[in-house]
């Protein structure tokens, strides 16, 4: 075979196979469009469900899942940042620091249920949170703990060692070399990590099957001890814990949380571009 | 960072080095090396006030880690050892309690390759004074016009100090990072290569506020080349692979060198 064949082969071959890697993510999001769109109406978004679940909106599932979401947000991000900017400015290269790397990769790589499991011990019981948005938002914050710190540690560690020296060489103190000078450069790299987390947060249905989720519950959280509804457990619910349910039901909830999810995708990348735009440097 | 202080080169008594007083900066029986790898031997040197020192010498000699022991910039580095004193108006700055930060504003730095912070020209010039805590505006401004003429820049940026310090040309961002430091009115200036990146004309330029700067300014400069090292020395120090070779007022180090190694390295035999 003359290299031209190969090179035409290898071309083919390569795009054949980008092309298997989209058809099914065409295939779901078409599906769901296609049978969901119908059910999706200012009723469905906006009014309590009825008779059952089988009819009436989706209302409490759509804010819980935004509570939630911002709970998680609210205990991350803080935690997560800073743990990362920890690792990356201050910690020495001890084996106590490798143990902490170590630890967090693997953190990532436990199964959702696990957290589920562990939230329900530590937030519902021990600390007796009862199953509460309180206690599924931490159950979250962890589960996403370690995808934020990865990326903002690695974010950090991408802005070169000479802007700390200049910053020190003018007189400024570690902390204000990372706050002036490393963090406005990292800052797309965190949200960025950021996002990914609250993503995968926002779309989990096995942290939150223990420690927060609602059956059924047709009015609106009052407090964060509360319990509420959201839309990956009330998918999950609808699709095979009710008989009878009507399909077009499904298919609008479905709908519902991938566009909330695409769409604080697409809020996250335009705040990151933001960030990138206004570096100045 | 790892710090041995060898008790042979412990505290002495002042009186024994009698030049301290006229000397800005006094370094003495230096050693210092990275993860055992040694890149300074036993170095004593004094650096006169109002005057440009140079370190020349070629790659590897030391000169850098020497110019970045004198406002510790190398605390920021681990796994180093260190032995000797470094005497700043006769005061040991490795001592304990040193307070690094308000050194380092008194021990500016500029470095080879340019590196704007992020923000504007203004920003980058009065980040120094922003962290040690200056607000006052027509202060400020004052300190903005005086440090960026000094650098030999003003004319040229005058018109674009809200605009982003990246925009500016290489030769520029250099002597917008001179600027930078000479606003924290530091004593002493260090220069690593400040010219290494730059066209002839912008040398120059830098050359001729270094000139005017050592009136009221130590500064110690690790030049880009041995005629730049000729050019600007008041003294001229001579180091090779860690050692200081040859030490002398003046410029006869270039004319008439007592050292066959220093000979050999200005007139090109290697280098």
């Amino acid at each position: 075979m003359n290299r031209y064949l190969v090179q035409r082969l290898g071309f083919v071959l390569l795009g054949l196979t980008a092309l298997v890697v989209v058809i099914p993510i065409l295939l779901v999001v078409g599906t769901i469009v296609v049978r969901g769109i119908t059910a999706i109406s200012w009723e469905f978004l906006t009014a309590m469900p009825r008779d059952g679940m089988k009819a009436g909106g989706i209302f409490p599932a759509i804010v819980g899942t935004l509570l939630l979401t911002l709970g998680t947000a609210l205990a991350a991000i803080p935690v997560g940042v800073g743990g990362a900017i920890y690792l990356s400015e201050y910690a020495r290269d001890a084996w106590l620091t490798r143990a902490i790397r170590l630890a967090i990769i693997n953190l990532a790589g436990i199964p959702s249920v696990v957290y589920g499991l562990f939230g329900l011990g530590l937030f519902v019981l021990f600390l007796q949170f009862g199953t509460s948005i309180l206690a599924g938002s931490l159950t979250l914050a962890i589960m996403t703990l370690p995808i934020i710190i990865s990326a903002a540690e690695e974010a950090l560690r991408a802005v070169p060692t000479e802007f700390r020296t200049v910053s020190a060489s003018l007189g400024g103190t570690r902390w204000q070399g990372i706050r002036n000078v490393v963090l406005p450069q990292a800052l797309p790299g965190i949200i960025t990590g950021v996002i990914l987390g609250l993503l995968r947060a926002a779309g989990e249905t096995a942290p939150i099957l223990f420690t927060v989720a609602a059956f059924f519950l047709p009015r609106l959280p009052q407090s964060p001890f509360d319990q509420t509804m959201a839309l990956p457990y009330h998918l999950y619910v609808i699709s095979t814990q009710v008989p009878g349910m009507p399909l077009k039901i499904q298919y609008g909830t479905a709908l519902v949380l991938l566009v909330l999810v695409l769409s604080m995708n697409v809020i996250a990348t335009m705040i990151r571009s933001y960030f990138r735009r206004r570096r100045q440097w | 960072m790892i710090r041995l202080v060898d008790s042979r080169f412990g505290i002495r008594p002042h009186s024994e080095s009698t030049n301290v007083a006229e000397s800005k900066i006094r370094i003495e029986n230096i050693s210092y090396a990275y993860d055992g790898k040694p890149a300074l031997r036993n170095v004593t040197l004094d650096v006169p006030a109002n005057a440009i020192t140079v370190f020349f010498g070629p790659a590897g000699g030391g000169k850098t880690t020497l110019l970045r022991l004198i406002n510790r910039l190398n605390d920021l580095l681990e796994g180093t050892q260190m032995s000797g004193r470094i005497l700043l108006d006769g005061q040991d700055i490795y001592i304990p309690d040193t307070d690094v930060t308000s050194l380092r504003r008194r021990v500016g730095m500029v470095f080879a390759l340019p590196l704007p912070l992020p923000g504007t020209v203004r920003e980058n010039v009065l980040y120094g004074l922003k962290l040690a805590g200056l607000r006052d505006r027509n202060h400020l401004d004052g300190i903005l016009l005086r440090s960026l003429n000094q650098a030999a820049l003003w004319d040229e940026v005058k018109d674009r100090l809200d605009d982003p310090a990246r925009a500016l040309s290489g030769g520029q961002q250099q002597r917008l990072c001179i600027a930078r430091s000479l606003a924290l009115e530091p004593e002493i200036l260090l220069l690593d290569e400040p010219t290494s990146g730059l066209d002839p004309i912008s040398t120059g330029k830098v050359e001729a506020s270094l000139f005017e700067l050592k009136q009221n300014y130590t500064i110690v400069i690790v030049p880009h080349s041995v005629q730049q090292a000729a050019r600007l020395a008041d003294y001229a120090a001579f180091f090779l692979m860690g050692e200081l070779i040859e030490h002398q007022p003046g410029r006869d180090i270039f004319t008439n060198p007592r050292n066959q190694r220093t000979e050999d390295y200005v007139t090109g035999r290697f280098g």
